[in-house]
Formats: structure tokens, sequence, C-alpha cells
């Protein structure tokens, strides 16, 4: 079985600042970390690793630096890692990035295709179901939980109110949500080998895309302004039973015309 | 001279900060007031091979350095002091030892069973009446042809009660004096071995520290560490290897303490301005936080050393000596800083105090690290 898991190396960070002068993120100064669903996703692949022997390869599309994440991957015991970095996919946004993805999922094996649901940074929630349309894939976002049965996959779907059980035949897009399990943590022989295994780095030319539908050209998308959330005030706390608390949040609501 | 940091040792303490912080330090409080000996941190460390860092591959270990095995060890008892030594034990007194005197059958039936954390090891030197003066050793063993029979008592053994294996030093010829200490390795179960009373204890109140009794302990033949009369040595060399892991510890406590004073002082008001806001708290951590990184460079470079395979036995007192008189400076100060609170169990200063005290004693007390010092200064 093959498995390719796609990551993304994010800012450490829910608060992240944004340049009022040009709209844009300030990266510097903020530790990076792998996404936090792709994390979950990526344990899931290693299960699946752990029960039936499966081949697990990692991917990312980024700058140089994402080198670290995939580090990270060798380290909890992915099998390959390819970094597909190139000028060309700069500035690209999510239909940008799916292509770029998908164009290179197109050159690997696969049974099985596990993104994380949400990157924290861009959090749009959109590539993997983008990506599973450009390679004409079923797909099943939110996905907590996963029976591999060989041509199909039992899934459990998380929904704002319950759940679903869901089968999919394979090949598949899976969409991974980080409360679907406790990420393993790096061994220390992973560590130490980490650095002096191979990652794979692929440029445009290495998959067969159309240069127009990537990077700043291939976004159709606009940023017509962008700010800050304002800063709410301090709240007040009263350290009070529940039967002074009711009283007082009806004040308090009454105060203000709530009710 | 490159202070920098390897690349796997960046990943490594990304690694070891998430784990010591999610998975050590909740449990830590209650390690210390139940005096629990946490079994199931082992057992997590013993997954991603935390209980057998610098251990070669081929032996089922990690293969990392000593550098790397400092860092763990620091980073576990940054948040809990236990923790700490039970790995620091385990490494350092009873992997160590199989691993550089062992022979071959030795190093394949102990060394992977310890490394993956499957088995827990420990190292029996201290006896009533051998404790600073260690060659005073009463404990006997006698060639009975296909075995050994061991007879007599250690005290202070840490990890035991737990472990499978230990290193246990026995006189083979009294006559001999030192020359006359052998090293054996006894398991767990063999006949005549049994585990005696636990201390009750100031600090480190989560490791079992116990009392060993031999009665007739019959050890097979093949058990025998090392050569016949060679044991003091192995024992001195294993606890010069050993000191660098207790240093660790000690930094670890150290560090705690002041990532603790830190967040309280700056929180704590009084006269309405933080304590953090005083110059006597200014300058006060200010000394202290240099003498922490002081015990880091000496830590440091001791496993350097170790790693490099050149001699560092001074080193190790060294980094002991201060790491350890360092812990028990910061941990007391933190108290201090904290008021009537750090005295209490609220907060965790008043758990590392008591745990810093015993990084002074063990594997040599604090004057035994000024003999080795001052042996290498007038040799
Ligand atoms: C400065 C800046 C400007 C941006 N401007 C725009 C913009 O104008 N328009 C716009 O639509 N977006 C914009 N983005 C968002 C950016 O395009 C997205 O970060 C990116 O396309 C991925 O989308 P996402 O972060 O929402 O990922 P999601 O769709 O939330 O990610 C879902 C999953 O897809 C996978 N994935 C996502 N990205 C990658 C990757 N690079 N490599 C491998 N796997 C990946 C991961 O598994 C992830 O969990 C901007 C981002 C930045 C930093
Ligand atoms: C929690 C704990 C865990 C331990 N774990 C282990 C273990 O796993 N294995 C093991 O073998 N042992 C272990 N020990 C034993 C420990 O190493 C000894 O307690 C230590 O070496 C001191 O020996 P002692 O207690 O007999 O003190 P003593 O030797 O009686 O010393 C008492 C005091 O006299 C001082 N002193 C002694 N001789 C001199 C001298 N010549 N000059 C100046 N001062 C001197 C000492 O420094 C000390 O301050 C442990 C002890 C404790 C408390």
């Amino acid at each position: 079985m093959n498995i390719v898991v796609c990551i993304k190396q994010v800012p450490d960070t829910t608060e992240i600042k944004i340049n009022p002068a040009t709209g844009t993120l300030i990266r510097e100064g903020v530790p990076s970390i792998m996404n936090p669903d792709d994390k979950g996703g990526l344990e899931m692949a290693l299960r699946l690793k752990d029960l039936y022997g499966a081949n697990v390869t990692v991917i990312t599309m980024g700058p140089p630096q994402a080198d670290a994440i995939l580090r990270e991957a060798f380290a909890m015991g992915v099998d390959r890692t390819i970094l597909l970095t190139d000028r060309k996919f700069a500035g690209a946004d999510t239909l940008a990035t799916s292509n770029a993805l998908a164009a290179a999922l197109k050159c690997l094996d696969y049974d099985l295709i596990i993104t994380g649901r949400q990157a924290i940074d861009g959090d749009t929630a959109q590539v993997g179901p983008q990506m599973a349309e450009h390679l004409d894939l079923p797909q099943v976002s939110y996905v907590v939980d996963l029976k591999y049965e060989g041509r199909h996959v039992i899934v459990k779907k998380e929904t704002e109110d319950g759940y679903q059980m869901l089968e999919a035949e394979t090949p598949c897009v899976l969409t991974v949500l980080a409360s679907a399990n406790q990420a393993r943590y790096m061994t220390v022989s992973g560590i130490m080998e980490a650095f002096d295994k191979e990652v794979e780095i692929w440029n445009v030319s290495k998959i067969n895309v159309d240069e127009a539908k990537l990077g700043l050209a291939g976004s159709p998308t606009r940023v017509k302004s962008s700010f800050t959330k304002a800063q709410k005030g301090a709240g007040q706390v009263y350290e009070v039973d529940a039967e002074e608390a009711v009283g007082i949040i009806i004040s308090k609501l009454q105060e203000k015309y709530i009710i | 001279m490159d202070f920098s940091l390897t690349k796997q040792e960046e990943l490594f303490l990304k690694m070891i900060r998430e784990f010591a912080e999610k998975e050590v330090k909740p449990l830590a409080a209650d390690v210390d007031e139940e005096e629990r000996f946490p079994m199931e941190t082992v057992e997590k460390m013993g997954k991603i091979g935390l209980m057998g860092i610098p251990v070669p591959k081929q032996y089922g270990g990690q293969g990392g350095t000593n550098q790397i095995y400092t860092m763990a060890v620091e980073e576990l008892s940054r948040v809990c002091a236990t923790t700490g030594v039970i790995v620091s034990a385990h490494t350092s007194l009873c992997i160590a030892p199989i691993l550089e005197n062992g022979n071959e059958e030795q190093k394949m039936k102990y060394i992977p069973k310890l490394a993956s954390g499957e088995w827990i090891g420990a190292f029996g030197l201290t006896e009533p009446n051998a404790g600073t003066d260690a060659a005073m050793q009463q404990t006997t063993a006698v060639d009975a042809g296909d075995k050994w029979i061991l007879n007599g008592s250690k005290i202070f053994i840490t990890n035991s009660g737990y472990a499978h294996v230990y290193i246990i030093m026995a006189m083979t010829d009294k006559s001999l004096g030192t020359k006359g200490i052998s090293a054996f390795i006894v398991e767990d179960g063999m006949p005549g071995f049994s585990v005696g009373k636990k201390e009750k204890k100031m600090g480190i109140r989560g490791s079992a520290t116990c009392e060993l009794i031999f009665e007739n302990c019959e050890v097979p033949k093949e058990n025998l560490l090392g050569n016949l009369g060679k044991g003091f040595g192995i024992a001195m060399k294993t606890l010069d290897g050993g000191r660098i892991g207790i240093a660790s510890q000690a930094l670890g406590i150290a560090q705690g303490a002041m990532d603790e004073t830190v967040k309280y002082t700056k929180e704590r008001k009084q006269f309405g301005k933080s304590i953090a806001s005083f110059q006597n708290t200014q300058f006060q951590m200010a000394d202290l936080e240099t003498k922490i990184q002081a015990a880091r460079l000496l830590v440091r470079s001791a496993a350097y050393k170790k790693d490099q395979k050149l001699p560092y036995s001074a080193d190790a007192a060294m980094c002991k000596l201060f790491a350890a008189e360092t812990a028990m400076e910061v941990t007391t100060k933190a108290v201090q800083f904290h008021g009537g609170y750090g005295y209490t169990r609220e907060y965790p200063v008043e758990r590392m105090m008591r745990d810093a005290k015993i990084t002074e004693i063990y594997e040599g007390t604090s004057e035994v690290q000024r003999m080795v010092i001052a042996g290498k200064l007038f040799k």
C-alpha cells in the first residue's frame, strides 16, 4: 500500500500579525511547525504503516526552509520525502497550490492521499478537496478515523452535530483533523538519521503542469484588503457559585438591553 | 571551537521539550506526593528511544551521542527530577558498564532489552559501611565452580525493585583490597537475591531507593563483568560517566526553578509593582542565570570529551560539583522569591529545592568531586 501525505509548514501561532502597509503576513521571528491537522494525517498514515507495512511518502510545497518539517517526518518514521520548490510556485493561492500538488501527485503511486483538513495560517480548508477534483478522485473531508479494507476505506467523518460513517473507494483523498489521534513523537534514532536521508527536491520541470496555472499568475484570488482584528477589552472575572453567577449574568445582559 | 547545536540536537530538543511538557510535567507533583515510580513514563520513554540513547544500533540502541543523552536528562529533570534520575541511573550506571566492559554474549543478552526500556537497570556499590569509602566492600562473591555465591547487602540503590538488571560490586578476594573487588551482572529473580526496605526520602521521592540483600545468591559463572579483580576500576569509571548524567539532572532542576521564578516574579505584585521589577530580584536572578549557563557549558564540555573518547574524569567531577551547587542555590533562592507560596506545595519550587539536594550527595558527594579534581591538580 502506498500513502502520500501532503504537509505544510506554518507559523506556530494563531495570532498572525499582518504588515499594515502591504497587507501580507509577517513571518519573521515566528517559529515554523508542521501544520497540526497534517500531523494528525501523518499519524494516521504511520498507523497504517505499522499495521500493514504501508509505504509512506510525504510531500510539501514551500520554500527551501520547509526542509525542517520533512526531517521531522523522517524522524517520525516516513519512508520518502519530497520538497516541491520553485520560484514559479511563489504567490500561489489555494487553486495554484492544489494545481501544483496535484501535478506532483500524478508522478507518484498512491492508494491513499491524506491531507490535513486546514492549514492554521491560510485557514481555507480548500487545498485537499481541490486536489481531489484535479485528480478526479473520491474525497472525504473532516476525517477522524479510518479503517483500510483494500479496495475501499471506511472513514468516520466529523460533522457539526455528530459524525458519519462513510465508505469510499480507493484511491481517494482524505482530509484529516488533528483531533483524530495523538501524533507520535519523533524517536531518538529517527532524529539521529533524519539528516542523512535524502529529501528529494522537485521543481517545475519535474512535474507535468501548465505553468500558467502556477504561482501568482495561476492565482485568481486578489486580496482587496486585510486587517488585524481589534483586541477585545479585558474581561471581568467573578469567582462565585453558580446561582450568584446566573444573577450577575442576567443583570449584565439587562444593563446592555440584550434582554 | 563550536558552541552551536547540531541539527540533530536542535530537533531532539524540540521533541524532548514537548515530551517533557506533555507527558512528564503533569505527573511530577503526584509522583512526588505519592512516592510513586512513574512506570507509565518509562514505557513511553522506551518507545521513543529515551532508555537507550548513547547505545550503538547493533545492540538495539538509538545510536545517539552522550551530548544528546545529557540534554535528555536535563530536559526531563527540568520538569521532574525523579524521571531524570531513572534515565540517568539506568543508562549511565547499568547500560554503560555492560557496553564498556561486557563480552559480546553479555552485550547481546542484556543491552537490547535495556536499551528498549523493556528492562530497567541499576547499580549497586554503596553498602552500610562503604559509602564514600567504597573500597570497604563487605559483600562477598565466592567461586563455587559453575557459579558465584554472593553474600551481603547494598543500600540506597536507585531503580531497585523496578530494575531487572543490577551491576553489583563484591569482594572476590579480601586480601587484595580494591584489587579484590569484582563486578557482576545480577538479574532480578536469581536465587538468593531480594530487594529490602524502601527509603523514605526528602526529594526525588518517586525514584525507588532500596536495600538489596544477597543470601547465598547464585549468579551464573558467565555473569562476571570484566576481569576478576577489576570491579573497583569498573565502578569508578562508571561513576565518572554517571556524574555527567547527575550534573545534567542538577542543571535541569536549576533551569526548571529558574523558569518558574521568572514567571512568578513577573506576575506577583507587591507595593504596586511586580516582584521582577525590584533590582534585588533582577541582580540576583542575573547571577543565577549566569551560573546556570556556566554549569551547562561544563556539562556540554564533559559530554563532548566523552563522545570524543578523550579523558573526562575531572571534567565530569567539575560539572557535577558546579551544577549540583548551582541547583541548590537556584532552588533555594527560587523558594525565597516565591515567598510563603514557595514554601507550599502549590508551587513546584518547593519540590525542586528538595530534589536538588541529592545531586550534591549521590554518585560521589561534592567533597568527593573536589577530591577528584584536586587529585588531578596535584598529581
Ligand atoms: C502572504 C500570503 C498571501 C496569500 N494570499 C492568498 C491569496 O491571495 N489568495 C488565496 O486564496 N490564498 C492566499 N494565501 C494562502 C495560501 O495560498 C495558502 O496558504 C495555500 O494555498 C494553502 O491554503 P491553506 O493554507 O488555506 O491550506 P488549506 O486548504 O487549509 O490546507 C489543507 C491541507 O492541504 C495541504 N496543503 C496546503 N498547502 C500545502 C502545501 N503548500 N504543501 C503541501 N500540502 C499543502 C495540507 O495537508 C493542509 O492541511 C496567502 C498566503 C500567504 C502566506
Ligand atoms: C537517593 C539515593 C540514591 C542513591 N543511589 C545509589 C545507587 O544507585 N547506587 C549506589 O551504589 N549508591 C547509591 N547511593 C549512595 C550514595 O552514592 C552515597 O550515599 C554517597 O556516596 C555517600 O555515601 P554515604 O551516604 O555513606 O556517606 P558518608 O560516606 O558516610 O559521608 C558522610 C559525609 O562525610 C563526607 N566525607 C566522607 N569521607 C570524606 C573525606 N575523606 N573527606 C571529606 N569528607 C568526607 C561526605 O562527603 C559526606 O558529606 C544513593 C544514595 C541516595 C541517598
